[in-house]
């Protein structure tokens, strides 16, 4: 059980960066960007094409962000100057996406297309960390806290989870930072009162492909580390990836508020790895099986978004209820008003 | 400062609906005019302030600021150097974002927006002593978000926005008919404070006549997309509501529909 739940945080850690990116078009924009089940592979199938073809899993990593960065433009620009529908144009950019990851991935092979990278024997960000960070006697004395008060299997390192908490942690300072600046208040406004920003002299086409870019940046970026952790790219891997991050940053926002950007990223990452916890869970149930994955999803979708609501209105009852009884006292303890 | 020279535009040209919205507008405005436009609903006020902020571009015409044509230009490259306020108070500032982050978009309008921060120490210090000016204790809620605020308070905040970066031009769309008399009240001596304290060259459109005359040193009275009546300086501190009435009707050879124009 430990081993599971040690497994969805790592997992979650990483997947909170898409999530990030989901935040940005979703809340911060405005702006419903489907692109992201194309991107988020794009990011996977770039990194996994160069580390296959023996370039440094650094340098892929960055190449996916950027490639990642210019897909969210060519949807911003099919929005902005093509004044196509935001939803079509993420549609569009997704099923655009879909051939050129498999091109990009038939960069390792004879054949024009490939549907999938293994990455067994390969290096990738994690084992470049773990192969420094385990020299460190930190990460044995970490196991031998880990072993004292759990029973049973303890994972072969915390390297990656640490890796992934730094890395993540620097997004989100980063995010925050940005949302702060001059320019990341022109996007804001941007996402709130496109009206409004315009007779202050921004050019909202510009802020809504930048936007856009960096949002699918993040996504490309996660892409690129679920494939290095989970040691392969699929052409399949972004089915619903929307999804899952809407999931995390509705189950987040929920839980923790929303009332600072600086508290809201944090909410957002926290919604990411508690989504993989739950998940894990649910799998866990005999007649669940792991095909059920995306229905389990929707669900989860489904009741966060319900979920507040009935609790908001199950608050607002109960206020209304003491309002009342307070009133009925005050009524009754001055009989002569 | 601002000079429209020949403006014409026509919407659904060709079709039934087909209508002469600006007719050949020619108007001048020196440095530091207060101009209020007065006209019924559909004589072209509107659509004229769209031309000027660039919303709409017309058929054919000019139009130059500080003697520079800005007829191609776009909406958000003129901002540069017009501000504006809406009639409705909820279109003048980002419900969603917080007072100081609103006054920072608001200060970055003259300059290229850079990835430093909007809201630093020394920046916090100058939208207090703006915010001051308004004595609506805003100045002590830098970190409200402005959707919580009343619809007077957040004119007036789009009003200071507005006239933030001293904007070459000032153009105010019946910014205070949304808001109740005491509100109103408020925003037009705002208005008057902010405009006089930087002689803003200012376009304001009103239904209300009496402030048309209380405000502003030049008058024009629009009509189905034509300026009728131009009323200078000299002239204006005498005009009443009944000499405009008179005017109208001398002019058109109809009454004037008033209601809304008398009592708005």
């Amino acid at each position: 059980m430990f081993t599971a739940i040690f497994g969805s945080v790592e997992l979650g850690i990483i997947y909170a960066i898409m999530a990030l990116g989901v935040f940005i078009t979703f809340r911060i924009l405005d702006f419903p960007d489907l692109t992201v089940d194309g991107s988020f592979v794009t990011g996977a199938a770039v990194a996994a094409a160069m580390i296959t073809l023996g370039y440094n899993p650094l340098l892929a990593t960055s190449v996916a962000i950027v490639a990642g960065f210019i897909a969210g433009c060519c949807t911003g620009l099919l929005h902005t100057k093509g004044k196509i529908n935001a939803l079509l144009s993420g549609i569009l950019m997704m099923i655009a996406l879909y051939s050129i990851n498999l091109r990009i991935m038939g960069t390792t092979t004879e054949a024009a297309t490939r549907p999938n990278i293994p990455l067994l024997n390969t290096e990738s960000v994690f084992s470049l960390f773990g192969s420094w960070w385990t020299t460190l006697p930190i990460d044995e004395s970490v196991k031998n806290m880990l072993s004292s008060f759990v029973t049973g299997a303890i994972p072969s390192t915390v390297g990656t989870i640490v890796l992934m908490i730094v890395i993540t942690l620097c997004i989100k300072v980063i995010v925050d930072w940005f949302l702060k600046t001059e320019m990341g208040l022109a996007i804001r406004a941007t996402g709130d009162n496109k009206r409004m920003i315009r007779s202050f002299s921004a050019n909202t086409d510009n802020y809504i492909i930048l936007g856009l870019g960096l949002s699918n940046a993040l996504v490309a970026f996660s892409g690129a580390l679920v494939a290095q952790y989970s040691k392969s790219a699929d052409v399949s891997m972004g089915v619903g990836m929307i999804v899952i991050g809407l999931a995390s940053v509705i189950i987040g926002e929920a839980i923790f508020g929303t009332k600072t950007i600086v508290r809201t990223t944090l909410a957002v990452i926290l919604g990411a790895i508690i989504y993989r916890i739950v998940l894990a869970i649910a799998l866990r149930i005999e007649w669940l099986d792991a095909a059920d994955l995306k229905l389990i999803t929707a669900i989860i979708v489904i009741l966060a978004l319900i979920l507040p609501q009935v609790l908001a209105k199950m608050k607002e009852r109960k206020r209304k209820a003491k309002r009342k009884e307070q009133f009925r006292n005050k009524v009754r303890g001055n009989p002569g008003a | 400062m601002l000079k429209l020279t020949n403006i014409n535009k026509v919407f659904n040209e060709g079709t039934p609906d087909e209508k002469v919205a600006l007719g050949d507008i020619n108007l001048h405005l020196a440095p530091g005019d207060f101009v209020t436009i007065i006209g019924s609903n559909g004589a072209g006020k509107s659509t004229m302030m769209n031309m000027i902020s660039g919303a709409l571009t017309p058929d054919f015409g000019t139009i130059h600021i500080n003697g520079k044509n800005v007829t191609g230009d776009a909406e958000y490259k003129r901002a540069r150097h017009i501000g504006r306020v809406f009639q409705d108070p909820m279109a003048g500032t980002a419900p969603s974002m917080t007072i100081e982050e609103n006054l920072a978009i608001a200060y970055n309008r003259t300059k290229t927006r850079t990835l430093g921060f909007g809201v630093n120490k020394k920046k916090k210090d100058i939208y207090r002593t703006a915010l001051e000016m308004l004595s609506l204790n805003l100045e002590n809620r830098l970190n409200a978000k402005v959707g919580m605020l009343s619809g007077g308070e957040r004119q007036a905040l789009s009003l200071l926005m507005a006239t933030f970066t001293q904007p070459s031009i000032l153009l105010l769309d019946e910014h205070t008919a949304a808001l109740d008399p005491s509100r109103a009240e408020l925003i037009t001596n705002i208005t008057k404070q902010l405009v006089e304290k930087d002689s803003l060259t200012t376009l304001m459109v009103t239904h209300n006549m009496q402030q048309a005359l209380d405000l502003g040193n030049r008058l024009i009275m629009m009509d189905k997309g034509q300026i009728i009546l131009e009323v200078g300086e000299a002239e204006k501190a005498n005009l009443t509501i009944p000499d405009l009435m008179a005017a109208f009707e001398k002019i058109r050879g109809e009454k004037m529909n008033s209601d809304r124009a008398l009592l708005g």
